[in-house]
């Protein structure tokens, strides 16, 4: 188990462009499940690169265990890596796949059957050792990866959106057993995502990445409560927070605090909003639409309801949030403020 | 469903067997009058005493395969066509992976380079044939050439590369590579590209170093590929008579003789088209487990 440790860590692919990551000062802690969540082309994938060594960093520096590994080869990092597509040897059996990174780091012979079979065991793959990666479906080649990868016990396990390729069932699934498989050998998981469901479900902390900036690094809640800039608060829940600009500030709340007046205990900020669309999900329902009045006056505004029913479409409703739940961000750069009192009309 | 079935009736129409046999037949015309054809007159003339300039033409049973097997020139033939193209495609499969690992990199001028590679087997062969005779000409050799004026050898004494049996064998044994290797390049280049990224990049993070990768992921993920560019070559070497023919006619004394060489000697120039359609049946059975092969790859390839 090691911690891994990125200082002023910068990628610039094209010189004169815009770096795909720029000084991303970061530390994971003891046996940490960390999630680099951010959209597509954040810079997540090239920071993992990076940290694994198949990508050489402009500048900055990278330590695993303490130790700066910028000029040392992937194989000498003692990190284990898991591939979007698995990247399993096609031409071998599932039990040369796994013996592979055994065999390279030149482990002895006599250890290699008892080291498989203990990590195929952990998997559940003990069946299937004699198998061609072709012959595996979906989760199972995802089991072999893993398998691969931990076999050599290594100090630190980047994960590359190892759940992309699987169907939204098995993702599920497959989600609850890296949990699992996390918790049981405790060591130091670097995941990356951009699906924030995945983030926040397995994430101790959430690394929130765009345009190769790191935007916040804090645990599921502290993201998702306490966003940092109006990225992170749009980027995290679905649908995202409401924004508001209010003269010099822009105020966001949550669609889930947005609610109809009689819900609304204590101090709090009311509109009437005209119903323009509902969502019925299930557990939940997505009421959209437009405050009738005031500075929100013409602005689309989501709210997440526990039950529509007595909502109709067209219907202009009391809705409020509560003071205590608006978060406050500056109207320049976009960073969160301490509250404010500004006026809604 | 009468419209259905009126659709149905006029796709058939468009299949007709009429069309379709219209379509192949110039294909079954070429193969009819190109191979079958040629292929049958060899038998027979194999078990005859045909001859240039003579229209009697008798059975003689194994007669001419006795008196070829007794030949030391048709000895010598069949081993130098083995020698030849068992030892280019060994010469060809590592220079052409080593080409091949070092055309995959990015570095300026790779388009010109690839270019450069490929000529030798755009241009005609007998025109590479007849530059690499000059090349290795006993009084022209610009190799010589070379050699002489780094002082390894004495003026007028350089070795001369088609007139030793020896040197003879290997310089046949360069030119068949040099003509061999950029298609095999382009194939396995091929091969390596479309095998992905992240595959080499699991190898290198699973502590694996270069040979490592090669030998036991890229190579292996490559055999497909490889058998095919082995196959062609195998065939292509085998059956060309060109390159011996114009470097060294098969001398000196059938050092440099294959298979092809020899019958076109014995058969067109010595006017004993008995023998000469005798020895080039020699090619047919190993040409047909080649054709096997190839068979079983392409078969292999589209079932993945």
């Amino acid at each position: 188990m090691a911690v891994v440790e990125t200082r002023s860590l910068t990628k610039v692919f094209k010189e004169g462009e815009l770096g795909a990551v720029n000084s991303v000062n970061l530390e994971t802690r003891e046996g940490e499940f960390l999630v680099f969540l951010g959209p597509s082309g954040s810079g997540k994938t090239t920071l993992l690169r990076m940290i694994a060594g198949l990508e050489t960093p402009t500048s900055g520096e990278i330590l695993i265990g303490g130790r700066v590994v910028n000029d040392l080869s992937p194989r000498d990092r003692r990190i284990a890596m898991v591939f979007q597509s698995y990247a399993l040897y096609p031409h071998l059996s599932v039990y040369k796949n796994i013996a592979f990174p055994l065999k390279a780091q030149k482990v002895k012979k006599d250890l290699h059957k008892q080291k498989v079979e203990w990590a195929a065991s952990l998997l559940g793959i003990g069946a299937l050792l004699d198998r061609k990666p072709r012959e595996l479906s979906g989760g199972e080649r995802q089991r072999v990866a893993l398998a691969r990868a931990i076999v050599r016990e290594p100090a630190v396990f980047l994960l590359d959106e190892p759940l992309s390729n699987l169907d939204a069932k098995l993702r599920a699934s497959a989600r609850e057993e890296l949990e699992r498989f996390h918790r049981r050998v405790g060591t130091t998981t670097i995941y990356v995502t951009h699906d924030q469901v995945e983030a926040m479900a397995m994430g101790d902390r959430v690394l929130v990445l765009n345009k190769g900036v790191v935007h916040q690094l804090g645990t599921p809640t502290e993201v998702y409560d306490n966003p940092a800039d109006t990225f992170v608060a749009t980027f995290l829940g679905s649908p995202p927070m409401n924004l508001a600009e209010l003269s010099d500030v822009i105020v966001g709340f949550r669609p889930e605090h947005f609610r109809p007046v009689s819900s609304v205990n204590g101090e709090a900020v009311a509109f009437r909003f005209k119903v323009e669309n509902i969502e019925y999900l299930g557990s939940e329902w997505i009421v959209s639409g437009t405050p009738a009045s005031g500075k929100l006056g013409g602005q689309k505004v989501f709210s997440r309801l526990n039950s529509a029913q007595d909502l109709s479409l067209g219907g202009t409703y009391d809705f409020a949030v509560p003071q205590c739940e608006l978060k406050f961000f500056d109207r320049s750069t976009e960073k969160r403020v301490e509250p404010k009192v500004v006026s809604w009309q | 469903m009468a419209i259905a079935r009126a659709r149905i009736k006029s796709v058939g129409a468009a299949q007709s067997p009429l069309l379709g046999a219209a379509m192949f037949t110039p294909a079954v015309l070429y193969i009819l009058l190109l191979v079958a054809g040629p292929f049958s007159l060899a038998f027979l003339y194999a078990f005859s005493d045909a001859r240039i300039g003579n229209t009697e033409m008798h059975y003689v049973g194994l007669e001419n395969f006795r008196s070829i097997l007794k030949s030391p020139s048709f000895r010598m033939a069949i081993r130098n066509s083995f020698i030849f193209t068992i030892c280019s495609q060994i010469v060809v499969i590592v220079g052409a992976n080593i080409l091949a690992i070092a055309l995959e990199k990015t570095f300026r001028g790779r388009g010109f380079i690839r270019f450069l590679i490929l000529l030798p087997w755009v241009a005609p062969i007998a025109l590479g044939a007849i530059g690499w005779k000059w090349i290795l000409d006993s009084i022209y050799s610009v190799i010589s050439w070379v050699l002489v004026a780094l002082h390894f050898y004495k003026p007028f004494n350089a070795p001369m590369w088609l007139g030793e049996p020896h040197l003879a064998i290997a310089s046949v044994l360069l030119v068949h590579s040099w003509r061999l290797m950029p298609f095999s390049t382009v194939l396995l280049l091929a091969g390596r590209t479309a095998i992905p990224k992240d595959i080499p990049e699991a190898a290198a993070v699973d502590g694996a170093g270069f040979w490592r990768t090669q030998f036991q992921i890229i190579i292996p993920m490559m055999r497909p590929i490889l058998s095919v560019a082995v196959l062609f070559g195998l065939i292509f070497t085998f059956t060309d008579m060109t390159v011996v023919y114009i470097l060294t006619a098969g001398g000196p004394f059938d050092s440099t003789q294959t298979l092809p060489s020899l019958a076109f000697a014995m058969g067109i120039q010595g006017s004993d088209l008995a023998a000469g359609a005798a020895i080039s049946l020699f090619l047919v059975p190993l040409l047909i487990i080649i054709a096997y092969f190839m068979l079983r790859v392409a078969h292999r390839a589209e079932v993945n």
